[in-house]
């Protein structure tokens, strides 16, 4: 769809990003040292971490896929919101007061506190800065999403505008500035989801009758773009979707049910029949047609399992454990993401660890309450982009306002902003401190290592850019699943095992982070949705049986810790227990 | 290394066993919805308390668990 831009909303984006950028330069000043640039002097209060904790983890793959995909599939958009709370526990409960005991500035700083090991180092560093790429590409496309209706600008320039904004960040100040960004966008991301979901129910429902007739894009071989068959303009687009054919009978005939409570709302949306519109795509000499169809579906059945895990209703074995994997990695994946497991290290100890986490659980809980409301009030809003799944909230906020699309959009895109610049961190400090101090063992002074890092920050900003643009088209939910199959593949087992079972060897610990690492990667780039969505090839074609690799890698990981960690002595040193 | 390591006793086995319980208790609350969206996904289309079906309520209450765990640990281990 075309979107008309507005000057109000480009002005308070504008502000947006001016006071983020403002603010990094003004804390710059704080973060000149290595432990102020690594882990702002581990000086933080824990409720500002908790918050940024927040900030940190609500990536654009909840504020803008978990939202898309409820509006457009129903329940299985939540399933992602239960999954991704549900890691938090892992954090709290089992890891986050030792990894702020053991480790100083990087992840790996915990895994090698007993072995001491350039090995370690090395494997860990990898797999942080894997982990770290392939958590940023959603960022990246979902910052892409974003600048099109809001600016009027084709996707690569959001993705352009997101990566020099965030070097810019993290080059200019570090952990200090990430984190009162991380601050500041966690509270206004749940302040404004909660006065748009407030919005939401104090409108209700509302029967829309619009044109229910299907709608074909093509986009020829030369770009020019067709709307059932006639050039695309603002005159001639497709027509926005989703929408209520009929509301429950207790309404007695009215259209409107007016201001409904949280829970009627919820029960008024099952009772309702709703209008949702799937995509085709078909290939010819022609161009790429994309026809969207409609469909009446009862609410009972978008609010119940399997509109977008197939398997779960169609009962193929496959999909029902490839929907499986997906969940055991997100419930193992989020005390494994190097750019949330940096975060205990700038608070000063284990009592201000875990009150920061329960902090963060409280926020990011509420705010995955919410995205039920926002997924459902934009599956009705009657204004949905059916080309783009990630642009449900912001076109939701849109509905009561111009200047709310913008606030949303602005908080969205700080979202986006805020996660890339935690992720450049844990990056660039596993370039910094972990590659070049420790493993090669080139000796630096305080002030090489944060320019060190900072010139690390710049490149993986350069890759981050072009893979948004590489992967434009994926839900960022979606890239977001494979980012917590690998984190929690390579680095859960060794981190659990090291904590648990004193046996655990260093050559353990370096087999189950480069296992578990390569295995999930592997897994990921041969499976059905790579094929068909990366390769452009059959699904058929693809070799492995299911494409969430969690539920045969993350076990394998700890499998390989046992087996290596059993065959090879420990050392005098290493022989004590945790 | 400009900052000292926090090694203190907080990483203690007896320290971490109240973590570790609540860490088995939420692990079987969502092991449970998990399998039940696995093995029976009809049962949640189910309204037991009227307004809401089993999916969202159960969901919302994982989600809530969560936080009330989190909040039992913090005052299990506050009070030690």
């Amino acid at each position: 769809m075309l979107h008309e831009t507005s000057a109000a909303a480009i002005a308070i984006f504008a502000a947006f990003v001016i006071g983020v950028l403002w603010l990094s330069f003004f804390l710059g000043r704080k973060g000149q040292s290595a432990a102020g640039y690594y882990a702002a002097h581990g000086q933080i209060h824990w409720f500002v971490n908790g918050i940024a904790f927040a900030g940190d983890y609500l990536s654009a793959a909840s504020v803008l896929g978990i939202c898309g995909m409820i509006a457009f599939t129903g329940y299985d958009g939540f399933l992602y919101s239960i999954g991704f709370l549900a890691g938090w526990i892992v954090a709290l409960f089992v890891i986050a007061e030792p990894i702020k005991a053991l480790g100083k500035f990087t992840f790996a700083d915990a895994l090698d506190a007993r072995f001491q090991s350039r090995g370690i180092k090395l494997a860990v560093a990898i797999s942080t800065l894997v982990v770290s790429v392939f958590y940023l590409i959603p960022q990246m496309v979902g910052a892409g999403s974003l600048i099109k209706p809001l600016l009027g600008l084709p996707h690569e320039a959001g993705v352009i505008l997101v990566g020099v904004t965030v070097t810019l960040i993290v080059v200019t100040a570090g952990m200090v500035s990430t984190t009162w960004v991380q601050f500041i966008k966690g509270s206004l991301l749940v302040f404004f989801c909660g006065v748009l979901t407030m919005l939401i129910l104090g409108r209700g429902l509302t029967e829309n009758t619009g044109s229910l007739a299907p709608q074909t894009l093509t986009v020829r071989p030369d770009g020019t773009r067709l709307v059932d068959g006639q050039p695309q303009s603002r005159d001639h687009d497709l027509r926005p979707v989703g929408s209520i054919k009929s509301l429950p009978a207790r309404f007695a005939g009215r259209r409107e049910t007016g201001p409904l409570r949280p829970l009627e709302y919820l029960a008024a949306v099952e009772d309702s029949t709703i209008v949702t519109w799937s995509a085709k795509k078909r290939v010819d000499a022609d161009g790429t047609h994309t026809t969207f169809t409609p469909s009446e579906r009862s609410g009972a059945d978008l609010l119940k399992p399997g509109g977008s895990f197939k398997g779960l209703a169609t009962g193929q074995l496959a999909d029902r454990l490839d929907f499986a994997s997906l969940m055991l990695a997100l419930f193992c994946g989020t005390a494994s993401l190097p750019h949330i497991l940096i975060r205990y290290y700038t608070v000063k100890d284990g009592e201000a660890a875990r009150r920061s986490t329960v902090v963060g659980i409280a926020a990011i809980g509420m705010f995955y309450v919410l995205t039920l409301y926002l997924g459902l009030g934009a599956m009705t809003s009657g204004a949905l982009d059916p080309t783009d799944t990630n642009m449900a909230a912001p076109l939701l906020a849109k509905t009561f306002s111009t200047t709310l699309f913008a606030v949303i959009s602005a908080i969205a895109f700080t979202t986006v902003l805020g996660t890339v610049s935690g992720l450049i961190m844990a990056g660039s400090g596993a370039v910094a401190h972990d590659l070049v101090e420790n493993v090669l063992g080139i000796p630096m002074t305080d002030h090489e290592k944060v320019r060190c890092g900072k010139i690390a920050a710049v490149a993986l900003g350069i890759v981050a850019m072009g893979l948004g643009i590489l992967f434009r088209n994926f839900n960022v939910s979606f890239l977001v699943g494979w980012a917590f199959n690998i984190a929690a593949s390579a680095n859960l087992p060794a981190l659990v095992m090291l904590l648990f079972w004193p046996r655990t060897t260093r050559e353990g610990i370096i087999a189950a982070v480069t296992v578990g690492m390569v295995a999930s990667l592997g897994w990921i780039l041969l499976s059905a949705d790579t094929f068909e969505k990366v390769y452009g090839l059959s699904r058929e074609a693809s070799w492995v049986p299911f494409s969430q690799p969690g539920l045969v890698t993350i076990p394998l990981g700890f499998l390989v810790l046992v087996v290596v960690s059993l065959l090879t002595p420990p050392r005098p040193a290493e022989a004590r227990t945790t | 290394m400009d900052q000292p390591r926090d090694r203190g006793p907080d990483t203690s086995a007896a320290e971490r066993r109240p973590g570790l319980i609540l860490f088995w208790l939420y692990v079987l609350l969502y092991g449970g919805f998990m399998a039940l969206v696995l093995v029976r996904p009809d049962l949640l289309s189910l309204r037991p308390f009227g307004g809401v079906n089993l999916a969202i309520a159960s969901g919302m209450g994982l989600i809530a668990a969560a936080f009330v765990l989190a909040v039992i640990y913090m005052i299990l281990r506050s009070g030690r």
